[in-house]
């Protein structure tokens, strides 16, 4: 057996300050790939949390399917929409599933291009998110049209009606914009996965596991001409990800402002939506990093400077948010239009007014509990603000859509909303959805970047002059003795 | 003259070493040069002289060619084909026009992006001669190789080798086709 070079130095030797405190413990090249890989290649490495929330998943899916065949089969009448409110559950889950996935494209694209190195063990699990939200989101704009079975007449293709999808609606703008979301996203894991699974492909022993990873990985070899399109294109794809996703939940927010529904008619919506995206992103992201790195013992890669990080940046989306919040009111309250105002008015006092208070509570007080160093740190605190963000910006989608819909123009036309357990189950079933394939994700593809963190190990004790010679230390130079 | 050697490969346990060896190699004159690392290592395509100037241009000509298919696209159909009143708006309502059109751009640019990495880099390949290398599989773990091909110029079998392993290789050894 060869020598085992030290690839890091004695403790004693100076850390990267870039990178301090994100990789931790003693790595070697071998110690990040064995950790991370190993998770793949075994099942014994996946006890009784994994049976459990695949299990649950698998059963949620399920309930998916069910829902969604009576669906199909009874009509969007099984759903408590009706007039006045014709837009219920189903929208509101769409957006809120969207936004969600925004957060894994912002570590994946936008820290990139920041060069943000805290990026490095987060962007893969927090990218597979992302795609498994867009799959449930866009469940919904395909089966809440009355008739699901001519959902191809959203796409430009020549039929016999002659007729063309009507491109001046933002209802089309989302068929493109949350498409192109969803593509985009695949490849860009996908490209990222590839020397990820030359890596498994070389440690898997069982020739059937070695065939299916050798396929995947499409013959990747780690060269150095391959590395440099690879950084190229990877580069690019951040590059156009990033307005990506900032135009992805404009045109979701478009969906309501462009209209002129009282309440929805507001210019602030798009940089507001976006936020909110974020805000509940990184929670959705902090809920399934805490019980990850638990589980499959990646402590060290990712650190309580990663929750701190993404909490700053769950507070930040979140001051935004409650900005949003206030602007609604300024524009409502000072603008003198009166249906804006009594909007405003019932929104805060009316048949709703305990959602905006609910709403109020848990995304913009609970949260500010992040400015406290302590409470960051703390994965239980953090845990449950998560989640409370997570049920806050759902009811903020709640609020925009059933309150402004229950009081429109006409009082004739007022209503309220209520929901059927239709609307459960099929929200139910989307997280069925997400569940299981987050965890075949998790199962059966390396749920950390690891040639990134290799990348890591080595610059976090080799830096200095680019191009040069890194200041090392104490690093053993092993010589040109050649081994048998 | 052994015509089954694709060419003789080093070995290197850290991205320091290799980069210096690949810098040696470059100045000694070799160009059919390969470096194989388990990531990308800053510095190392500067070294070789690695750069594929297509990867940029290609990119930009899918965006251009999905800004100008989106645009024309609701053009025709709502301009030309069937135009129809929708709120009273002009049958050219660009404006409206714009979000497809940019979501098109950028779809294209980055489907261009995927593929031309993958096929510029000729994957999928199942094989590649570099495979035979010893330890090689341990390219996508923990380990450097620096592979000089047979068919370079410069390249002599017994020189070359020398040439390596005074390059502070810990091993270098030949491949078979």
């Amino acid at each position: 057996m060869d020598n085992e070079t030290s690839i890091q130095s004695s403790s004693s030797a100076p850390e990267n300050p870039a990178i301090a405190g994100l990789i931790e413990g003693d790595q070697t090249f071998e110690t990040v790939t064995e950790r991370i890989v190993s998770v793949v290649l075994s099942q014994s490495k996946h006890k009784l949390p994994w049976w459990i929330m695949t299990a649950i998943g698998f059963l949620l899916f399920n309930v998916l399917g069910i829902s969604l065949t009576y669906l199909v089969f009874k009509g969007v009448g099984i759903w408590g929409i009706n007039q006045p409110v014709s837009w219920g559950w189903a929208i509101i889950n769409f957006v809120w599933w969207i936004g969600i996935g925004h957060a894994g494209t912002l570590i994946s694209a936008f820290l990139a291009l920041m060069r943000q190195q805290w990026r490095a063990s987060i962007n893969r699990f927090a990218e597979a998110m992302t795609i498994f939200a867009v799959m449930c989101a866009g469940i919904f704009p395909a089966l809440h049209t009355g008739r699901p079975w001519v959902d191809y007449w959203m796409f430009p293709l020549p039929n016999i009606l002659a007729m063309w999808p009507q491109w001046r609606s933002p209802l089309m703008w989302d068929v493109f914009a949350v498409g192109t979301y969803f593509t985009i996203s695949v490849l860009f894991w996908f490209l990222g996965l590839v020397p990820d699974f030359a890596t498994v492909r070389d440690r898997a022993e069982n020739p059937i596991i070695k065939y299916v990873y050798a396929v995947l990985s499409l013959g990747w070899r780690g060269a150095a001409s391959h590395w440099e399109r690879f950084e190229t294109a990877y580069l690019i794809l951040a590059g156009l990800s990033t307005p990506l996703v900032l135009s992805v939940h404009s045109v979701v927010s478009f969906d309501f402002s462009v209209g002129i529904v009282s309440g929805w008619h507001a210019t602030i919506f798009p940089p507001y939506f976006v936020a909110g995206a974020l805000y509940a992103g990184f929670a959705m992201v902090i809920m399934l990093a805490i019980p990850l790195r638990v589980w499959y013992h990646l402590e060290d890669y990712v650190t309580m400077k990663h929750f701190d990080w993404m909490a700053k940046m769950m507070l930040t989306s979140g001051l935004i948010v409650f900005y949003g919040y206030i602007m609604e009111c300024f524009f409502a309250y000072f603008g003198g239009d009166y249906f804006d105002r009594r909007m405003m008015e019932f929104r805060q006092f009316g048949p709703y007014g305990w959602a905006y208070w609910v709403l109020i509570l848990t995304n913009c007080i609970i949260p500010q509990a992040l400015w406290l160093p302590w409470v960051r740190r703390n994965l239980n605190w953090l845990f449950f603000i998560s989640v409370v963000i997570s049920i806050g910006m759902w009811f903020e989608r709640y609020v925009i859509v059933a309150v402004s819909l229950t009081r429109q123009f006409l009082p004739a036309t007022w209503g309220y909303y209520t929901n059927t357990i239709w609307d459960v189950l099929v929200y139910l079933g989307t997280f069925g959805l997400f569940t299981f394939f987050f965890f075949l994700f998790v199962r059966f593809a390396p749920m950390i970047s690891v040639f990134e963190m290799r990348d890591l190990v080595w610059r976090r004790f080799h830096f200095g002059h680019h191009g040069h010679e890194s200041e090392t230390t104490e690093m053993e130079h092993t010589t040109g003795t050649a081994e048998a | 003259m052994n015509s089954n050697l694709y060419g003789l490969v080093a070995e290197f346990n850290n991205p320091d070493d290799l980069l210096r060896a690949a810098r040696a190699v470059r100045e000694a004159g070799y160009r059919k040069v390969e470096a194989y690392t388990p990531f990308p290592v800053h510095g190392l395509s500067e070294a070789l002289e690695i750069h594929d100037w297509r990867m940029p241009w290609l990119i930009f000509l899918g965006g251009v060619t999905g800004c100008v298919f989106g645009f024309l696209m609701q053009w025709y159909t709502a301009v030309i084909d069937y135009p129809w009143n929708i709120g009273g708006k002009p049958y050219n309502s660009w404006p409206q026009f714009i979000p497809i059109t940019y979501e098109c751009t950028i779809l294209f640019a980055g489907l261009t992006a995927f593929f031309a990495t993958i096929f510029l880099n000729g994957l999928p390949r199942p094989h590649h001669p570099i495979f035979n290398a010893p330890r090689f599989e341990r390219a996508t773990s923990d380990l450097f190789f620096l592979c000089i091909e047979a068919d370079d110029g410069m390249f002599d079998r017994e020189g070359t080798e020398e040439f390596l392993r005074g390059l502070g290789a810990q091993l270098v050894s030949e491949v078979e086709k």
